[in-house]
């Protein structure tokens, strides 16, 4: 075994580009693993993690390069692979700079400047966030905040600043954001149509605009405000100014607010202020006693006075008419949801609780519900219980892509799971749009049938039901996306809600007096689409 | 509202920053996107970062420094000897760059010193000049930039020496710089043989008294306006001032004549300034510093408004923190050498010279000077790239100093801090090599850049001046005191 870590001084790549490096050279064979990344302190232990002794002086502006090989020879093809890699992205940004225009711009205000842009997008790690976003704000731009680990007290002075100048900041945080029909982030194709979202949370709005598309009804524009806005210490300052922007766009009709329970004072205020406009406003506040997303997006289809119908599903192939429900003598068996949503993970967390009593999460719904750092029920609390992980969450992500992009921490996850004899049931999500993975079925279908595999081998049945987010439109193609995860073995949902019931219902003992019938199973097929291939449910 | 009606209404235009696949599938949707080519910024300085960028006075002030600099004129009044001029007192010798004392004085800076030691007469040879000054009893160093002054390589300005007096009436400002000596072994580059003190004594008796009848007579000679000519001409107004020299000759030629001094004495000085084609930088120098001393003092304003290195240090100045001085070893230039010095001949960087840059001339006009390249080491590509690329360090763009190649582009003006910590794009510097020996003379002509340090020590600075968040309101800037 050979193993080389070499450290390049001031040489910078950004974390997903480099993920795609670090991916492709440990798919070479020889490779046991590898890490091609800026020298982070959540980098370093992950090099620590693999056995490299954490290089003196490095850091984030540092390129560090980890690679754990079978020998010399498999070495020495994985160094070349980087430089190969590397090279080519220096390539390009030469020939950028050979250009007629001369060096690429190097701040957001001299690009807006150059360019004339009427909108900004940052996407820069988190600690260098606020000052790209004050960049734009300084030259009079809205600005897009995709970055997260950005404080609140930063947030809250981009925000007052933008309300100084009459700008709005979406973000930071901001997963998505839909803006005359362009995707910023990770945002789904949606056809265009009357209703207007604002978005204090990025998967939340994917679903419901994935939700308003397949029901044919459409957006005009998704405004995101970061998942913080709706907070009292925000106090719904980007909020406020969406609604307005919306409620004065022609092409809208009818606004839907979504995001996470939002803060009593800041919620007060939002409601006050939408009484006082003529666009009818909708709430989507994931909460005790609030509708779920798909039943916000069935009110909004219902108040434009369009006809509504229930999202799409795939059912198990192998899940014959009714599942094997666990006998009571087995041991009682758990739902474990990992997520790549953060509103997904709340919502089915939601429903399950609604159901099963606590969910434990690194999300919780209630804080005596937390997970410890190594993402497991804290030991007094037992290891036996629902647990749903938000991978996408900021803690996971410092340093690292969106799980939307690298779904490897959750495959990880996954394998460990399907090991645990407490786990009933595996949920998950996966979302397509534009920034996503470009075809993430392809990569989990292979885990999901790994995982059921594992779980058989030890006399397991591992059921695993996928909320599926997307459009016919995403890049990614929703139906085939949906047959390859069908295809490896799992239940597929476009409804997240409906996919939370179905999990439940692979955990409900008989006995418990909770019939197993699923809500969303099977669902007629819209007249305005082709007929999905259904497997047979018998 | 009226950006962010637009917003709903136009189809978007985007700028982005930062991961590459997010701003990549913006391209897919066929959205026009002007990329950033984003780089974490200088290590350490997230924090000052953050709180200077938002300071709410920074634009206004950056305005208010920037309009002063723009509208800084520049005009050759008199000249006459610094004792005069700078009220320079037996013993008071002026050098380049941050404040320095004698242990620290690197070869070239020593030599200058000797060299006016002796021409002042307080000295009868090398040694004792230098025991004087390693005493320091009687003496006193002081920067040019803190008298208002500038010196290019080791600046040192001593009673006897005639000074250019210039100014600019748009900001009442007064500026000085000695006369220039020439190339080769000459006291600014360390040089203080018996041919180098004699060429002082001259440029004292004869160059000095005829420039100040000539100018006396013909009246103010508006520099701004040559130095404007020059960077059209193939000069950057640093390493090369070919253009600008004849250009002032030929203002002063019919005065010079006419002035009275004996014909022999024309010639003599006419003969000096045009075998000397960097007789105007001391002038463009001064311009510089009339300029960029206009712009100083502004609470708030992240501006550069000094770059100028000793020969040990390099330092710099910052509007918004007065004329506080934020230092760092002065690297060593990288470039060409004369005859057969080599790298391990070259002193660090030296001389004020670089108010040339902190104008937005010098390296910064590179573009606009292709046959300057190949003398300090570098290539017509890098020239257009590297004046371009000072674009995204600066704040303005100077319609006064215009590049034909760049389409007729004003002069990059007013280095940011911010910027610098931001991008970690330094400075590009032209600049002449001094032996790193005293008495060896110029050895050399490159390019260099300021450290980092400078920089972010500045920006610490400014970040520890910056009202905290509870004064986040918009407040007039006030100046400092």
């Amino acid at each position: 075994m050979t193993r080389d870590l070499s450290v390049r001084p001031g040489v910078y790549h950004d974390s997903v580009a480099l993920m795609q490096v670090s991916r492709s050279v440990a798919d070479e064979p020889g490779v046991n693993a590898a890490l091609v990344a800026m020298a982070t302190p959540l980098n370093v232990d992950l090099a620590a993690g693999m056995g490299f002794t954490a290089p003196d002086g490095a850091g984030p502006n540092d390129l560090m390069i980890a690679i754990d090989a079978a020998d010399d020879d498999a070495l020495a093809r994985a160094r070349a692979i980087v430089e190969a890699a590397l090279a080519g992205r220096r390539a390009q940004a030469t020939q950028a700079h050979q250009s007629d225009a001369g060096p690429q711009p190097r701040t957001l205000g001299s690009a807006v400047e150059r360019s004339d842009a009427t909108v900004a997008f940052v996407a820069t790690p988190g600690p260098h966030a606020f000052v790209d976003a004050m960049d734009a704000l300084l030259s009079d731009v809205p600005v897009v905040v995709f970055s997260d680990n950005v404080s609140v007290a930063d947030e809250v002075r981009l925000k007052q600043a933008a309300q100084r100048r009459g700008l709005l900041v979406m973000g930071p945080d901001c997963g998505t954001a839909v803006i005359s029909g362009v995707g910023f982030g990770f945002a789904n194709v949606v056809r265009p149509g009357p209703v207007g979202i604002v978005a204090a949370s990025g998967t939340g709005a994917q679903q419901l605009m994935s939700l308003l598309d397949a029901s044919g009804a459409g957006i005009s524009h998704c405004l995101g405000v970061g998942g913080r806005d709706m907070s009292d210490e925000v106090g719904a300052l980007s909020t406020l100014t969406a609604l307005d922007m919306l409620a004065a766009d022609p092409a809208t009709e009818v606004i839907v607010v979504v995001g996470k329970p939002p803060g009593r004072r800041a919620a007060e205020q939002v409601h006050e202020h939408a009484a006082t406009l003529t666009t009818p406003v909708l709430f989507a506040m994931l909460g005790p006693g609030q509708p779920d997303l798909t039943a916000a997006a069935r009110s909004a289809v219902e108040t434009l006075g369009m006809p509504w119908q229930e999202p799409r599903s795939w059912a198990a192939p192998d899940d014959a008419a009714p599942t094997t429900p666990p006998a009571a003598d087995v041991a009682p068996r758990y739902v474990r949801g990992l997520f790549s949503g953060g509103t997904l993970c709340d919502e089915a967390m939601a429903v399950v609780a609604a159901e099963l009593g606590p969910v434990y999460s690194n999300i919780p719904l209630r804080p005596e519900w937390s997970l410890g750092t190594d993402l497991q029920p804290m030991s007094a609390a037992g290891v036996e219980h629902h647990v749903m992980v938000d991978f996408g969450d900021d803690a996971l992500t410092l340093g690292r892509p969106h799980p939307m992009i690298d779904g490897s921490l959750r495959a990880h996850r996954m394998l460990a799971e399907a090991l645990d004899p407490t786990c009933g049931v595996l949920l998950l999500d996966v979302v397509l749009g534009h920034g996503a993975h470009p075809d993430p079925a392809a990569e989990l279908a292979r885990v999901i049938a790994e995982c059921r595999t594992i779980a058989s081998r030890r006399g397991r049945e591992l059921p695993v039901v996928v909320s599926l987010i997307g459009t016919a439109g995403d890049p990614q193609d929703l139906d085939r996306q949906a047959e390859a995860l069908n295809g490896a073995g799992a239940s597929v949902h476009l409804s997240n809600a409906a996919a939370a019931r179905e999990a439940v219902r692979h955990v409900v003992a008989p006995s418990s007096g909770l019939p197993p019938t699923p809500t969303a199973r099977p669902t007629t097929p819209p007249t305005t689409r082709p007929t999905p291939t259904y497997r047979s449910d018998g | 509202m009226s950006a962010l009606d637009t917003l709903l209404t136009a189809e978007p235009r985007v700028a982005a920053a930062g991961a590459d696949l997010l701003i990549d599938s913006l391209g897919a949707q066929a959205v026009p996107v002007e990329r950033v080519e984003w780089r974490p910024p200088l290590p350490g300085t997230e924090n000052s970062l953050a709180t200077v960028v938002a300071d709410p006075r920074r634009a206004e002030a950056n305005r208010q420094a920037l309009d002063r600099m723009l509208a800084s004129t520049s005009e050759l009044v008199d000249v006459r000897p610094a004792r005069d001029a700078l009220g320079l007192q037996p013993g008071e010798l002026l050098h380049a760059g941050p404040p320095l004392t004698w242990d620290r004085a690197s070869g070239p800076m020593r030599g200058a010193l000797i060299g006016a030691m002796i021409f002042e007469g307080l000295a009868d040879s090398p040694d004792s000049a230098e025991a004087k000054l390693a005493a320091g009893a009687g003496i006193t160093l002081t920067p040019c930039h803190e008298r208002g002054a500038v010196g290019p390589m080791a600046g040192v300005v001593s009673p006897s020496m005639w000074m250019f007096e210039l100014r600019d009436e748009a900001n009442d400002g007064t500026s000085w710089c000695s006369l220039n000596e020439g190339l080769g072994k000459v006291l600014r580059y360390g040089a203080y043989s018996d041919d180098v003190i004699e060429r002082l004594r001259w440029m004292s008796a004869v160059l000095g008294p005829l420039l100040q009848a000539a100018v006396r007579r013909r009246g103010r000679i508006d520099i701004k306006a040559i130095v404007a000519q020059m960077v059209q001409m193939g000069d950057e107004g640093h390493n090369r001032n070919r253009a600008g020299t004849l250009m002032l000759l030929r203002e002063l030629l019919p005065d010079l004549i006419e002035c009275g001094a004996p014909s022999s004495q024309v010639a003599e000085v006419t003969r000096f300034v045009s075998g000397n084609d960097h007789f105007f930088l001391n002038l463009v120098m001064p311009t510089g510093k009339l300029q960029t001393a206009a712009g100083a003092g502004i609470a708030g304003s992240t501006v550069v408004t000094t770059m100028a290195r000793n020969g040990t240090d390099f330092g710099i100045q910052v509007s918004g923190t007065g004329d506080e001085w934020f230092t760092a070893p002065a690297d060593t230039p990288d470039g060409l050498f004369l005859g057969s010095f080599g790298p391990d001949d070259a002193n660090p960087d030296i001389g004020d010279s670089a108010v040339c840059e902190t104008m937005g001339i010098g390296g910064f006009a590179m573009a606009a000077a292709p046959a300057i390249v190949r003398f300090v080491g570098g290539s017509v590509p890098l020239a257009l790239h590297t004046s371009r690329l000072m674009y995204e360090i600066t704040l303005a763009e100077n319609p006064a100093y215009a590049y034909p190649i760049l389409d007729f582009r004003g002069a990059p003006t007013g280095i940011d801090v911010t910027l610098v910590a931001r991008t970690g794009v330094l400075p590009q510097i032209n600049t002449g090599m001094a032996g790193k020996v005293a008495g060896t003379g110029q050895v050399g002509a490159g390019l260099v850049k300021p450290p980092a340090a400078c920089f972010t020590a500045a920006l610490d600075a400014l970040a520890a001046r910056t009202p905290g968040p509870a004064a986040d309101s918009p407040s007039p800037p006030k100046s400092v005191v």
